[in-house]
Parts: C-alpha cells; structure tokens; sequence
C-alpha cells in the first residue's frame, strides 16, 4: 500500500465489471488467479481459461484476435504471467489488432505460490512499471488503472473492436480471492476450446 | 538437381491446405518462405520476439478459426517446451516448420546440442516429426502433415535439414 493513501481495487470486482457489458467479447484468462477470477461472475462459452502455458496468455489472445477481427478480445492475466511473456507485447503492438484489450491484474506478488514479492511490487524504487513496458513495446493504448473511473472508461472500450490493442494494468489488492467452482473448461482444455469455437459460429474441429 | 525453390511450393501447400497465418523467429533457412508469405495478400506474417509465443498464437488462431504455422530453427524448438503443454492439454491442431542447424557443416557449436535435442523434444511433448532430407521431398511431406493437423487435429513438426537448405544460405561465418 503507498503509505495506506490508496486502496487497491479488488480483483473480483474489476474482472466482473470489466465482463458485465462484454458483448460478444472472447475473453482468454491466464494461468491461476485471472481464471478464477473469469469464471467467478458465471462460466461462458466465450471464456477461455489457461491454467498452465505460462507467459502465453497474450499471445494466444493475440491469435484469436488475428483470426477473428470481428470479434473483441480480451486478454485478462496476473503481472507474473505477463512478465514471463512480456516480449509478446512487441508483437501485439507490430500487428496492432484494434479488437484486442490487454489487461494485467497487478498484485505485486506471485499469488498462486505463496506470494512471493514479484517484479511489479508496490513501492519499490526499482519496480518493473507493466504499463510504461507496454507503451515502450509500442502499444500507445497503454496506461495503469488504479480508479473506478479509470476502470469504468476501460470497460467501455472492450466491447468496441476499435479502440486497440489497448493495454491497462489494473492496481489490485494483494490477498487470495476465494476459488470459485472449477468450471469444466478450466479443467479440460480440450473441452473448451471446442464449446468457443462453437459459440463463434465454427465447426467443433 | 534439387529444386531451389522448394520453399515457394512449402508456400504454396500451406496456402492450398488454408493456411492464413504464418509466425515465425526469423532464420536464413525459412527466409524465402517468410518472404513469400509476406508477399500473399491472404497470408498475414507475425513476427515474433520467442518461439513458444508461436504455440499459443496458433491455438488462439485455431479457436477463432484460422490455421496457422510455426516457422522457426532448430534452437528455438527448446522454447517452446512448457508452451506445448497447451497443444497437448487442448488437443490442438498443430503445425510447425523447423529448419535444422548444427548438424550438416555447422560452423556454430552453439547449435549443436538443440539440433540433438530437437527431434526427441518434440517426441517427449507429444509432438509428431517428419523428416525432409531432399528437395523434392519437401512439398509432399509438409503437405502430409499439414493434413494430419488440419484434418487429423495432430501436432506436428517438419525437420527440414540442413544438408537440404544448405550452407550458403547461413552467410559468413562470424570472425
């Protein structure tokens, strides 16, 4: 906490406001927490959890967003998983997808394994910045999220398909959030990605 | 005589079989390929900063509809290990070029070990392999394994070696 000034946006609520007026936005969540957190406001057949393939997140956001312009995508994954694939950043911004949000939920720490002081700690006068990273990958729709209002301005521009790549890291709180019911697509891969494709209007294979 | 232009027919088979997206780390083997790609209106090009980025694109691709393929040398296949694990776990349609160094005339020992390791690394995460040792065997087998992908739902790698891509094409050796 900066001098406990602040108070740092809880997780659960920014990931289910930003999927409140998603529209027909895909949303790929990454490894740990930001899964839970996808699921928690009601599986989707439009979600797409990882719980593994760490520092793939954005990248793979970043080929659904490729394959399919008409449709918005939003990457939702933890400041450690960015961090492992932070180099995907440099190539979003080359291809420059306007239908694809990035947003990294910034916790400071390694959640899921004991929370472990990470990059992006608050207060450190060495701290990687995520957003000053993306802006200098290129992405010039960068910027840190640490308001309600902030928050509210970003989940309009999910949904548009035109405002990317937009890239936002989201302040959040430190702590575990309670794991919601493990959805089926969490658990097998294999399942969801099928049951996305569906809902986009593909063949299962 | 080998045809010298077996990478504008890997161009062509990838574009016959749909692909719309070809990723790549950049190697002088996959160079005519990469520009023959970036010539194709309905190809798109993504050039990225590690291999195993070009894994998880191509599942994101997959589920959006597009098919994809992975272009990279033999040292970025270690890479792209853990990120298999996504393939696997999602049973994904997977395809990956992979233009062997380090063992036909290799002047870099830095590319030794991957190019030893890169078949079995493959095997171990499931990944199938073919293996391109003549130019005219390069089409036809790319062309099976794009099928086994596309139509099958595998994963799998072509090798395409280094005594087939030859040593002019890697430049001068580094002072």
């Amino acid at each position: 906490m900066s001098g406990g000034m602040e108070t740092r946006l809880d997780r659960r609520a920014v990931v289910a406001r930003l999927l409140s007026d998603r529209g027909e936005t895909v949303a790929v969540s990454g490894l740990g927490s930001p899964s839970w957190d996808v699921a928690a406001p009601g599986d989707h057949p439009r979600n797409v959890y990882l719980w593994g393939a760490m520092g793939g997140c954005v990248a793979m956001a970043l080929g659904l967003a490729l394959a399919r312009p008409d449709v918005p995508v939003l990457a939702v994954t933890g400041d450690g998983e960015m961090m492992m694939g932070v180099g995907s950043l440099a190539v979003v911004a080359a291809q420059a997808p306007a239908n694809l949000t990035i947003v990294v939920l910034d916790n400071g720490e390694y959640g899921e394994t004991g929370a472990q002081r990470a990059h992006t700690a608050p207060n450190a006068p060495n701290r990687a910045d995520l957003a000053a990273l993306a802006a200098a990958s290129g992405i010039r729709a960068a910027r840190t999220v640490t308001t309600e209002a902030e928050l509210e301005a970003l989940a309009g521009e999910i949904p548009t398909r035109s405002a990317g790549p937009v890239f936002a890291a989201v302040t959040v709180a430190p702590g575990p959030a309670p794991r919601a019911a493990i959805a089926n697509a969490l658990k097998d891969m294999g399942h969801g990605r099928v049951r996305t494709r569906l809902a986009l209007g593909l063949s299962a294979t | 005589m080998p045809d010298p232009d077996w990478p504008l027919a890997l161009h062509a088979v990838l574009a016959a079989r749909g692909v719309t997206l070809a990723s790549y780390v950049p190697d002088a083997g996959h160079a005519a390929l990469i520009r023959a790609a970036e010539d194709d209106p309905s190809m798109r090009t993504v050039a990225l900063s590690t291999e195993e980025e070009g894994v998880a694109l191509a599942a994101g691709a997959w589920i959006g509809g597009g098919r994809s393929v992975l272009l990279m040398q033999s040292s970025g296949v270690g890479n792209c290990l853990n990120m298999l694990s996504l393939i696997r776990t999602g049973r994904f349609p997977f395809l990956t070029l992979v233009t062997m160094r380090g063992e036909w005339g290799e002047f870099n020992p830095w590319q030794v070990p991957m190019s030893e390791a890169t078949a079995p690394a493959f095997e171990l995460m499931g990944v199938q392999v073919h293996r391109v040792e003549r130019a005219e065997d390069a089409a036809p087998t790319v062309d099976a394994a794009a099928a086994s992908a596309f139509e099958g739902g595998s994963a799998v790698a072509v090798l395409l070696a280094q005594r087939l891509i030859g040593s002019k094409s890697f430049g001068e050796a580094p002072k």
